[in-house]
């Protein structure tokens, strides 16, 4: 099912969680709610799910308006944070509840929590308690049980927010493997941008309450809409010129910036990703900033280079590839040049 | 979850480094004022009790307490007074928890401490306000007598009075379970699908039911133990309001020792009984506490 997300406000006394947000999950998609935390993308999260009641807007499933329905009778499957399973009942129970209080016959509730069981692989499991179970077979009996009541959509909220970083791995690939196999419409919360981008299929950036910015991974990662996403989505290397007549100017360094083709020079900040800057033993014309190489990190499929451009006393970190690193044989100390690939340039709203 | 566990027995059994041990005399001093001062004050009066009931030998004891049809009447009238306050106070104290774990409202912690005045108040000053209230002379008192309700001087007043008295010990054992354990499985069941009472039926309750029998426990001892506002309220007939407590100060008082001691006994042998339950229990509910502890802890991942 779609949901649609109308010009929700939300307010908590003084703090204003949501902002005037309208987000759109189409049909059978797995959108990640991605932003720093305070962000209001938990408390969008739950009220979609109808545990929270927006000041104003509306939530929409298809065209049915669901915003006054409450959590019991909107057929959604949530995934809490910290799972919130039933202590006192075995795995089995736990996924059976949402069927056991609609009182449905013995026999369909067990043949569905057995199939769910082995959807999430736990078949062995269920007779264990909560407690006696890792963190990352509880996130999958909390799916199993969010899924047992075939919900319109599922929500879950941080799904790999408590798990260490290899299970972590392993459940992100396999929660989008899932849904591959389902096709239930999903929307899961998360500040980990390299999560959002590998498991969903769109991403939504929030930021004070508000959408900075919705799309596909690539889009949003390849044509951040403002410097917030462009920031917050990883690495990035920050200069502050000026652009004027379709350039942007940094010290010497000169780079195309037909965006901005006025007349009289703004000032402007420039954001390079780490792999987008590439490091030459030569001055390249004005198309390269001077420095010096300060620290390298070769652990990691690519080399990390920490360089100091002294004139601007700007700090700039570089990734390249171990090949590349190797044919340049950089030493600590070295006097080398950098020139970016690719700018983005943001200009601040002109203020009069 | 293993390492857990594995790395608190190594720190249990791990020999304790003391940096200086008291001299024995400290020891056995310290010791020696404890245990004598248990033994005067707890283990003689106990024992003496049942020697004093049982002085006669059984069947006089049996006798004593079944014989006299005041006695009998004693008996039952507080079988029927603590269970009826102790389900009083079993909804009454699910309601404070659910409403002060769950909810934060403004005056929240003045009910909190409200809910333990019963505590601090002496049981003769609330026996005596149950009297201003309803006797005779009281505010509703006239109201009561036209509807032909009677209330001080009978079993409705026994039951008020104890309510009263033994109003803190559901809710307060609740209280700090349910804030533990928290709101999410609650809320997880409601997004299941379930309607209020199959949430609380199936969720809430056998989550906090340790903490819920260990309070029914400790009120009910001061329920059928109860002394002072019951004296006040019941006007202390007998054969129609003497409950077990008033019974023995009453056969004491007409030096019927062996009849004062027998209900005593019965009284004496209700605490032990629920010393037993309560220490059993005590360990059921740090269990739930810690249990929700360790569920609701974020990061466990092993």
């Amino acid at each position: 099912m779609s949901i649609s997300v109308r010009n929700i406000t939300k307010r908590f006394g003084e703090f204003t969680a949501l902002d005037n947000v309208s987000v759109e999950v189409p049909t059978g998609s797995l959108l990640a709610l991605l932003g720093p935390s305070g962000s209001g993308k938990t408390t969008l999260l739950r009220i979609i799910a109808g545990l929270e009641i927006p000041d104003s807007g509306s939530v929409l499933n298809l065209d049915e308006d669901i915003t006054s329905q409450n959590a019991r009778d909107r057929n959604v499957g949530f995934v809490f944070q910290h799972y919130a399973l039933f202590r006192h009942m075995t795995v089995f129970e736990n996924v059976a509840f949402g069927m056991r209080v609609r009182k449905q016959p013995k026999k369909v509730v067990q043949d569905r929590v057995r199939e769910l069981l082995h959807l999430v692989r736990l078949e062995n499991l269920e007779r264990r308690y909560p407690s006696q179970l890792s963190g990352g077979q509880r996130q999958r009996v909390a799916l199993a049980r969010a899924l047992a009541i075939q919900p319109k959509v599922l929500l879950l909220d941080e799904p790999f927010g408590a798990l260490d970083a290899k299970v972590r791995q392993e459940l992100r690939s396999w929660l989008r493997r899932l849904h591959d196999e389902i096709h239930t419409t999903s929307v899961f919360v998360t500040h980990d941008q390299e999560e959002a981008f590998e498991v969903a299929d769109r991403v939504v950036v929030m930021n004070q309450g508000r959408v900075e910015q919705a799309g596909s991974p690539h889009e949003v990662f390849e044509h951040p809409a403002n410097p917030f996403v462009m920031d917050f989505l990883g690495n990035v290397n920050v200069f502050h010129g000026r652009v004027q007549n379709g350039r942007a100017q940094l010290g010497t360094m000169e780079v195309d910036c037909p965006e901005y083709p006025h007349q009289e020079s703004r000032p402007a900040t420039l954001y390079v990703r780490p792999h987008e800057l590439d490091i030459e033993h030569s001055p390249n014309g004005t198309a390269s900033l001077k420095a010096r190489v300060e620290r390298v990190n070769r652990a990691g499929s690519v080399a990390k280079v920490f360089l100091l451009a002294a004139e601007f006393g700007l700090g700039l970190n570089v990734e390249i590839s171990p090949e590349r690193y190797t044919e340049l044989a950089l030493k600590t100390g070295d006097t080398v040049y950098v020139s970016p690939r690719k700018v983005r340039v943001f200009v601040p709203e002109y203020v009069i | 979850m293993h390492k857990v566990h594995s790395a608190t027995v190594v720190h249990k059994y791990a020999a304790p480094r003391v940096a200086h041990r008291d001299p024995w005399v400290v020891q056995w001093g310290l010791t020696l004022v404890a245990v004598l001062t248990i033994v005067v004050l707890i283990v003689v009066p106990v024992v003496n009790v049942f020697y004093q009931a049982f002085a006669d030998g059984w069947g006089a004891y049996w006798k004593n307490l079944t014989g006299n049809s005041d006695t009998l009447h004693a008996i039952l009238l507080t079988l029927t007074v603590a269970p009826v306050a102790v389900v009083a106070n079993v909804v009454f104290g699910v309601a404070a928890a659910w409403t002060i774990a769950r909810f934060h409202f403004p005056g929240r912690s003045i009910l909190t401490a409200l809910i333990d005045l019963p505590f601090s108040v002496s049981p003769v000053v609330a026996g005596l306000m149950l009297v201003l209230l309803f006797g005779m002379q009281g505010y509703f008192g006239p109201w009561l007598r036209e509807h032909g309700l009677k209330i001080i001087f009978s079993t409705p007043g026994l039951i008020l009075a104890t309510s009263f008295v033994t109003l803190p010990f559901v809710a307060r054992e609740l209280i700090p379970v349910m804030e533990a354990i928290g709101a999410e499985e609650e809320i997880a069941a409601i997004s299941l699908g379930a309607s209020g009472w199959q949430m609380f039926w199936r969720v809430t309750v056998p989550n906090i039911k340790w903490g819920l029998l260990y309070g029914i426990i400790l009120c009910n001892a001061r329920a059928m133990g109860e002394f002072g506002a019951v004296y006040v309220v019941s006007g202390h007939i007998a054969g129609r309001t003497d409950t077990m407590p008033l019974r023995v100060e009453k056969l004491f008082q007409e030096y019927n020792n062996a009849g004062s001691f027998a209900v005593a006994s019965l009284l004496t042998l209700l605490a032990l009984v629920t010393l037993v339950v309560k220490v059993s229990l005590e360990r059921k509910t740090r269990l739930e506490l810690a249990e929700a502890a360790r569920l609701n802890a974020p990061g466990e991942s092993s």
